[in-house]
């Protein structure tokens, strides 16, 4: 069986962990075997936090060259540190809010306008869906569930492999109890958002 | 209370392989458990300090790894089953322990795990620990998944108890932090207590009984090297072809990967059990193929076994692997490496999806101290001190830990590491080798690791230096675990806080001053009274980490600060000199602060020459 792969990436702090705990966990619930690989330790402090999960029959979670089918990414510059595990056929959700590192201030890096990200990746992969994240989980009730509508607005992708039930159980279990709400909200307004751009 | 326990049997988690290994060890009996905190093996003591109690266990974070490998040791000699784990380069500080704790016949099973750290993500150096399986007479484990973490710790305590030796787990990063689901088994509730019966020929290795010892050791190995040929463990996997795939860890899963994406005409042989090497085994793969590719990381060591085999038995095989080039030598393995090497040993190109690339600049994102970090507070202030009194061309030894994160800009003071505790030692021969002036940072956990012995060596040799003890009051850069510096054990309850003022001060320190680096002019002072101290001074930076706060310790209310825009003349010094992430220069030059990532330090505030810094009003 063809693995569905999903490279999830982002700044430490901004939620990557739990949402790719939420997403396997809601293939554990569904049934399908999923493999994923975190990176913790130094590579947290502030820095760029990539997560690799293959969801069906892997034996390793490191994705492939060439091999994402769904790149999620929580940060426009992200979204193209990683371009060697993007091909052509790939789908992104980008959250267009952009973190900008401490070395720009220090004129060791540039950040150029978030679009610019984006558009070079649009040009180079199949379908890039844009949202901010951060104001619609404002709208939601709680900015920290940004995270979540990342996770509704991928889950409408087509082919995206595992469906809306399982995700709601697994958020129900993962999640703390008294921000559910706001986080479920946040999900929906996530998927219809891509839901309409993906039309 | 956490799922790690209470999951019933043939219940399903999506666990960590640090998680896992935990439930392994509930699942068989565990009675003792210690560990000293490090990546990437850390998750497993977060957890146990979950679970040990309700569990009816004991575990304790140990001072350093040597002390947590006596720990598991003696309750082994004592008829306890105990579990010990540390991160590669840990082992080497519980070396001297290690190597004879094969001399000691053991009365319960006792696992040593070794998280390995290919690639480096988090480590100072790649070694490659099976080595210590052979140096120090232990049976080598290697899993290649959670689910094998769990499942071999049934496995690696009966190997250790038919053996009486300590078994040796050795797991790599993308084990250790791989998440899969895992399916239960039944937990079984060790001893509590044991008794410990004398018997010094047992467990006293002087001379003459060491004498005894190895060759009673090498008669144990040479079963256990029986023992392995059928061991369930090491397994084929494939349906017959002309190459044979030589695997432990995790190469196992991405020639799996490769292998039945391509569908391959390909075998391969998933060793776990990989010390003693099981000879006959591998020679009967040898023989049923034409050529065998060797898979490992980090170092061939496996692949010198099989051309040993070939040599001793006179076999005429083509082996790929890294001697031959065919393998990378340095680094982790990926689907990707798998995939060229067997490309290579079939003689095809085996296809892959087209990377796309970009030629856009990326911003730079290392990792970097958070706001509020009490780190980066006591190096601005060492660095004023320094300028001030004008002296040139300090060397700044550094140490394990956070603190490390100073040899990046604007500070660039991180000269010299080594290892855990290094920073004094080297500040002693630095002092030795130069006239320069030498200000080594260590913190509070390294110090109470490997710190004394050096500072002890350097009041002795009457050294003139100065060591700040970074002390946030918690081990942070693993995530958080308690050191014997703060009022908490492992077990999570109240324990005897031990001072780092008084032991330097009872070593014979001559200056050991006390400061909180949030007030910089304070902090500053100090360092220059270190500084000109004619002798071994100590300044004890005292700041608790911003981000992660002892069990029961809330935190305080958070101020939140903004920049005055008309006062602002952007001249860059709080940017450029103190750094910290939660500043940004706006459109127009100016600095402002992101208030979702200020911590409210207030240290920004002294930092800023024109007073234009301040606690933001509520709207």
């Amino acid at each position: 069986m063809k693995t569905y792969n999903i490279y999830i990436t982002g700044v430490g702090g901004q939620g990557v962990v739990r949402t790719s705990m939420v997403l396997g966990l809601a293939c554990v619930r569904k049934g399908v075997n999923v493999v994923m690989s975190e990176i913790h330790g130094m590579a947290q402090r502030g820095g760029s936090v990539p997560a690799e999960m293959k969801i069906g029959d892997a034996y390793s979670p490191i994705i492939e060259r060439g091999g994402t089918d769904l790149l999620i990414s929580f940060e426009p510059a992200e979204s193209l540190r990683a371009t060697d595990k993007l091909s052509k056929d790939t789908v992104a959700v980008v959250n267009v809010q952009p973190i900008v590192p401490v070395t720009v201030a220090l004129g060791q890096s540039k950040y150029m306008e978030p679009v610019t990200y984006i558009n070079e990746l649009k040009s180079r992969i199949r379908k890039v869906v844009v949202l901010n994240a951060e104001d619609i989980a404002r709208e939601a009730g709680n900015v920290l569930a940004l995270n979540m509508v990342m996770l509704g607005a991928s889950s409408a992708v087509p082919g995206f492999p595992i469906e809306r039930e399982y995700l709601v159980a697994a958020m129900k279990e993962n999640l703390p109890a008294k921000a559910i709400d706001a986080n479920l909200r946040a999900f929906d307004m996530g998927f219809e958002q891509a839901t309409k751009d993906l039309a | 209370m956490s799922d790690i326990l209470t999951a019933p049997s043939g219940s399903k988690l999506y666990l960590l392989g640090n998680e896992a290994v935990v439930r392994g060890a509930l699942e068989n009996r565990i009675s003792v458990a210690a560990t000293y905190p490090g990546t990437p093996s850390s998750e497993i003591g977060d957890v146990f300090m979950d679970v040990a109690k309700d569990a009816g266990m004991y575990f304790e974070f140990s001072s350093n790894e040597k002390v947590a490998l006596e720990v598991a040791a003696s309750a082994a000699a004592s008829g306890l089953r105990s579990f010990v784990w540390m991160k590669h380069v840990g082992l080497n500080v519980a070396a001297d322990s290690f190597m004879s704790l094969a001399y000691t016949k053991l009365r319960a099973g006792m696992i040593v795990l070794s998280a390995d750290d290919p690639s480096m993500w988090s480590s100072q150096n790649e070694q490659d620990n099976r080595w210590y399986a052979r140096l120090g007479n232990a049976p080598l484990l290697e899993p290649s998944s959670p689910q094998e973490m769990k499942d071999l710790m049934q496995y690696a305590f009966e190997v250790s108890e038919k053996s009486g030796l300590a078994v040796l787990m050795r797991t790599t990063t993308r084990v250790s932090h791989m998440r899969g689901v895992v399916t239960m088994g039944e937990v079984h509730v060790g001893k509590q207590k044991g008794e410990f019966i004398q018997d010094p020929g047992r467990f006293v290795p002087l001379p003459a009984a060491a004498y005894v010892a190895h060759k009673r050791i090498l008669g144990v190995l040479a079963e256990l090297a029986r023992d392995v040929e059928s061991s369930p463990w090491n397994r084929v996997y494939g349906q017959g072809g002309k190459l044979g795939v030589l695997t432990s860890g995790p190469t196992f899963n991405y020639a799996m990967d490769v292998v039945q994406e391509y569908d391959l005409p390909v075998d391969v042989l998933k060793l776990t059990f990989t010390y003693p090497f099981p000879e006959n085994t591998v020679l009967e793969f040898i023989n049923g193929h034409d050529a065998i590719l060797v898979a490992e990381e980090v170092d061939p060591i496996m692949e010198k076994e099989v051309l040993a085999i070939i040599g001793k038995y006179g076999l005429n095989k083509k082996v790929y692997g890294k001697l031959d080039g065919t393998m990378p030598m340095p680094y982790e393995f990926s689907t990707d490496i798998l995939k060229a090497g067997i490309g290579k040993a079939l003689g095809t190109t085996l296809p892959e999806k087209e990377p796309v690339a970009t030629d856009l600049q990326l911003p730079v994102r290392p990792p970097v101290w958070c706001p509020g970090c009490g780190h980066r507070m006591m190096y601005s202030a060492t660095k004023a001190a320094i300028e001030h009194l004008g002296i040139k061309n300090a060397i700044y030894p550094t140490d394990i830990g956070c603190y490390s994160l100073s040899a990046a800009a604007p500070f660039k003071m991180a000269d010299y590491l080594l290892s855990m505790g290094s920073s004094i030692g080297t500040a002693s021969g630095l002092s030795v080798a130069t006239d320069q002036k030498v200000v080594g940072f260590i913190g509070d956990s390294t110090f109470f690791h490997s710190g004394m012995p050096p500072l002890v060596n350097a009041v002795h040799a009457a050294r003139k230096l100065v060591i700040v003890v970074l002390d946030n009051r918690i081990t942070a850069m693993t995530g958080g675990q308690p050191n014997p510096g703060i009022p908490v054990n492992g077990m999570g309850d109240a324990a005897p806080e031990v001072s780092i003022e008084a032991i330097t001060k009872a070593i014979g320190v001559g200056f050991v001053k006390t400061v909180d680096p949030a007030n910089l002019a304070a902090a500053q002072a100090v360092m220059e009274e270190a500084l000109a101290f004619d002798g071994v001074a100590v300044v004890i930076a005292k700041h608790p980490c911003v981000m992660i706060k002892p069990k029961g310790e809330t935190q305080k209310k958070k101020l939140v600060f903004a920049v005055n825009r008309e006062a602002c003349d952007k001249c860059m010094v709080c940017v450029t000199r103190f750094a910290c992430p939660a500043m940004f220069v706006d459109e127009d030059g100016t600095v402002a602060i992101d208030e979702a990532l200020c911590s409210g330090c207030a240290v920004c505030v002294q930092v800023c020459p024109q007073k234009a810094i301040s606690v933001r009003r509520q709207p």
